[in-house]
């Protein structure tokens, strides 16, 4: 990587080495200075309408006959400040500015911004949901007034909009930031927010009829700062702050974009993007944000059972072991199973001969965050050593293979057999073990059926479309009687090999894995921003994906 | 190291015990003669002072519309979890529509209250006040358990100065007021 040009600069007093090119508001924030801003958007173009950021900036004085830097008595360099405050957002660092944060002319100016944002501002606080994660909250604390001057009466503006059903929009809460115009016109590359009206009687509006939906709308409600737009689908339903936000990774396509998961008392309230400059920036997709409601209530499986009888975990994977011994076993599995689990899987069909069919399951690609393989982990089968060349979407090899009588047990995870090739026909000529979370007509009709954790209640890591490995933690904990995982794999793996597992968590999977698959060398223990593996020797294969996206956004 | 405290050594008066009988008889007698401070209760009630902290309980306002907008800062507050609020929505052809919001169950469990006040404290709306009933009790836990309905019954109405749901629904109702 080149190495990135650097300037000095003074921030209230202090010498700092920044890079260069950023401006004022990153370089502070880098050295942990806050700069308070409302429409700045690290990904969006600057729009500098706030005017939060205000700051007092100078630069050496030079002298206007020869050029040559002035300076005082005591041999220090003269500063020249700006007779105003000028925007942190959008001022480029350069070598030698001084930066001043804390002077009482930027404190009052800060109030001073304030006030007028409150001014027709509702004060709803106590019914919007953004409360607990407000900007204007936060900074009428930190730098606001404690009461209001203001006697008139206050602006009325459309409240209770729906904006494409998605998003609930109260125009009073605005404070005009234009983030969410910038994100349409910039990401989604279309207008649909836009201002009318003039001075204080400005509303954010939807353009009138046009198709204002895209699959990327619902970025609008976290890029906005206070709660002008929230989402409907989240409206009234928690407080953010009652919520606990673990990592994950969205399992809606090999994008592998960066999640948080917000849930309280085991049950997820919302799915919101986290911030990975390398893979999605801070958006995501409006359809990933709603993964987690594949695994309801309704279609959840949650009892172990044999021939359609439910029964105790415990006898459930004792016959399933009585069944694979028999031989003759076929292992179907897709890219929804974690790296971990891949290479127990590969573990067990070297073990017990079994051969394995990858199922792929490919969609459309958008060019942006929603990739054309529709699962998370595709590439990690390839990394195991599951899969040679890329899948097809169908299991007409197998079905054959249980025709001809080479295959006479199909252990399954997370995947649908009917509609893939086999009928019922070999459902009864084959023994079929189903394993996965959820209820399907495989579920239905298979021999036995082993209830597994969903991506949310289970950790584990995933590769994305740009190789790269990206771990996930675990979000809730799993209904009772669903079995683990890992403890369930390994168990099958044991009867097989004498290794034994005494630690039978993911982590010690991983470790082994680690040890013993050399491309996966630098992965014991990824960071948030995940671990780029050296993919050439899988250049031959033909990927469906185009190429990743990445938003870079302009300055 | 343990440290050993050396005793006084008692008088032989002292090792009688009589003076300290009679010094605690005097005691005795004293307070004998004295007006009575006790209550017979629950046969005698006296009144509360203000600002006791009994029960908590939720208030109406004087048109009776609950003023709860289920926020959860009582619930966030409260220290021994007694509260328990789920938010939902005012239907839109309400008169009070413009609130937004309102429980739509809240529960408050009076065996783990401890009667701190905080979440009259927290709440923005004061719709949830602590009043005088203190003697709780019931056959099971589940008795103390108060849902909305008694948590309203016992609360009765608080009146208000503001009614924010009236607030004007357009500007040209402004019109002439700037
Ligand atoms: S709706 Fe939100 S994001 Fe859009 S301009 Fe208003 S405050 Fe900014
Ligand atoms: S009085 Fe204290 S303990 Fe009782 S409900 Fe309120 S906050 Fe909780
Ligand atoms: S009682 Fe008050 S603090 Fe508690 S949810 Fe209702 S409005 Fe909020
Ligand atoms: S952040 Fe709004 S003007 Fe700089």
């Amino acid at each position: 990587m080149e190495e990135k040009q650097r300037v000095n600069i003074n921030v209230n007093g202090g010498e700092y080495s920044v890079e260069a090119g950023q401006n004022v508001l990153e370089a502070c924030r880098g050295i942990g200075v806050e700069i308070p801003y409302f429409c700045y958007h690290p990904s969006l173009k600057v729009a500098g309408s706030c005017r939060m950021c205000l700051v007092s900036i100078g630069m050496p004085a030079r002298d206007r006959a020869t050029g040559a830097l002035l300076k005082n008595e005591d041999g220090t360099a003269q500063i020249a400040w700006a007779p105003k405050l000028s925007i942190a957002c959008g001022t480029k660092v350069a070598e030698g500015m001084h930066i001043v944060t804390d002077s009482d002319a930027v404190k009052s100016c800060r109030q001073s911004v304030l006030e007028f944002l409150l001014l027709n501002h509702p004060l709803d606080c106590p019914i919007c949901d953004k409360a607990g994660e407000c900007k204007l909250q936060e900074y009428t604390h930190a730098y606001g007034r404690e009461n209001s001057r203001y006697v008139e009466r206050k602006n009325v503006k459309p409240k209770h909009v729906d904006v494409m059903g998605k998003i609930m929009l109260d125009s009073e809460r605005c404070i005009e930031c234009s983030r969410c115009i910038r994100f349409c016109e910039e990401f989604i590359g279309r207008s649909i927010f836009g201002f009318v009206k003039r001075g204080s009687r400005t509303e954010i509006a939807v353009y009138p009829g046009g198709d204002n939906d895209s699959n990327y709308l619902l970025n609008v409600v976290d890029g906005c700062p206070v709660g002008a737009l929230t989402e409907k689908a989240f409206r009234f339903k928690m407080r953010p702050w009652f919520l606990k936000v673990t990592d994950g990774i969205c399992a809606e396509s090999s994008a592998g974009v960066n999640t948080r998961v917000w849930s309280r008392n085991g049950e997820i309230y919302r799915v919101t993007p986290r911030r990975n400059d390398e893979v999605n920036g801070m958006f995501m997709s409006d359809s990933g944000r709603y993964v987690h409601l594949r695994f309801n209530d309704a279609n959840r499986l949650r009892q172990p059972r044999i021939d359609s009888t439910s029964c105790d975990l415990g006898y459930a994977v004792s016959r399933c072991m009585e069944i694979l011994k028999l031989g003759k076993v076929a292992i179907v599995a897709n890219g929804w199973q974690t790296l971990e689990e891949m290479f127990v899987l590969g573990e067990l069909s070297k073990a017990c001969g079994a051969e394995v069919y990858m199922v792929s399951h490919l969609g459309e690609d958008d060019g942006k965050l929603v990739s054309a393989d529709r699962t998370p982990n595709m590439r990690g089968a390839f990394v195991t050593g599951l899969l040679k060349d890329y899948p097809p979407a169908d299991l007409s090899l197998l079905a054959q293979k249980i025709d001809s009588g080479e295959i006479a047990t199909v252990l399954c995870l997370r995947e649908n057999l009917m509609g893939l090739g086999l009928t019922p026909g070999h459902f009864k000529a084959a023994h079929i073990i189903y394993c996965g979370s959820l209820e399907n007509p495989t579920s239905a009709s298979a021999k036995i059926c082993i209830p597994l954790r969903s991506e949310f209640e289970k950790e584990g890591m995933w590769i994305n479309r740009q190789w790269r490995v990206q771990k996930f933690s675990k979000a809730v904990d799993a209904p009772d009687g669903i079995a683990d995982d890992s403890r369930f794999l390994l168990s099958l793996l044991g009867e097989y090999t004498s290794s034994s597992w005494s630690d039978t968590s993911v982590r010690s999977i991983r470790e082994a894995m680690v040890s013993r698959i050399t491309m996966l060398s630098g992965c014991a223990d990824v960071g948030p921003n995940g671990v780029l593996i050296d993919s050439s020797s899988f250049a031959g294969i033909e990927f469906p994906e185009g190429k990743a996206y990445h938003f870079k956004g302009q300055e | 190291m343990a440290i050993v405290v050396e005793r006084k050594r008692l008088s032989w008066l002292e090792r009688t015990y009589l003076p300290q009988i009679v010094s605690g008889l005097y005691i005795t007698l004293k307070n004998f003669f004295k007006p009575k401070v006790t209550l017979e209760y629950p046969d005698q009630y006296t009144s509360l002072p203000a600002g006791y902290r009994g029960a908590p309980t939720l208030v109406k306002d004087s048109q009776g519309r609950e003023k709860c907008v289920s926020c959860q800062l009582c619930e966030f507050v409260c220290p021994s979890k007694a509260i328990k609020v789920v938010p939902g929505e005012i239907s839109a052809d309400s008169e009070y529509a413009y609130i937004e919001k309102a429980p739509s169950s809240f529960t408050i469990d009076m065996a783990r209250c401890i009667f701190c006040g905080m979440c009259e404290e927290a709440c923005p709306e004061r719709a949830i006040v602590l009043q005088t009933e203190f003697s709780l009790n019931g056959l099971s836990r589940s008795e103390l358990l108060r849902d909305k309905r008694s948590l309203y019954a016992a609360g009765g109405i608080l009146p208000d100065k503001i009614m924010k749901w009236k607030k004007v629904k357009d500007n040209s109702e402004l019109e002439g007021s700037h």
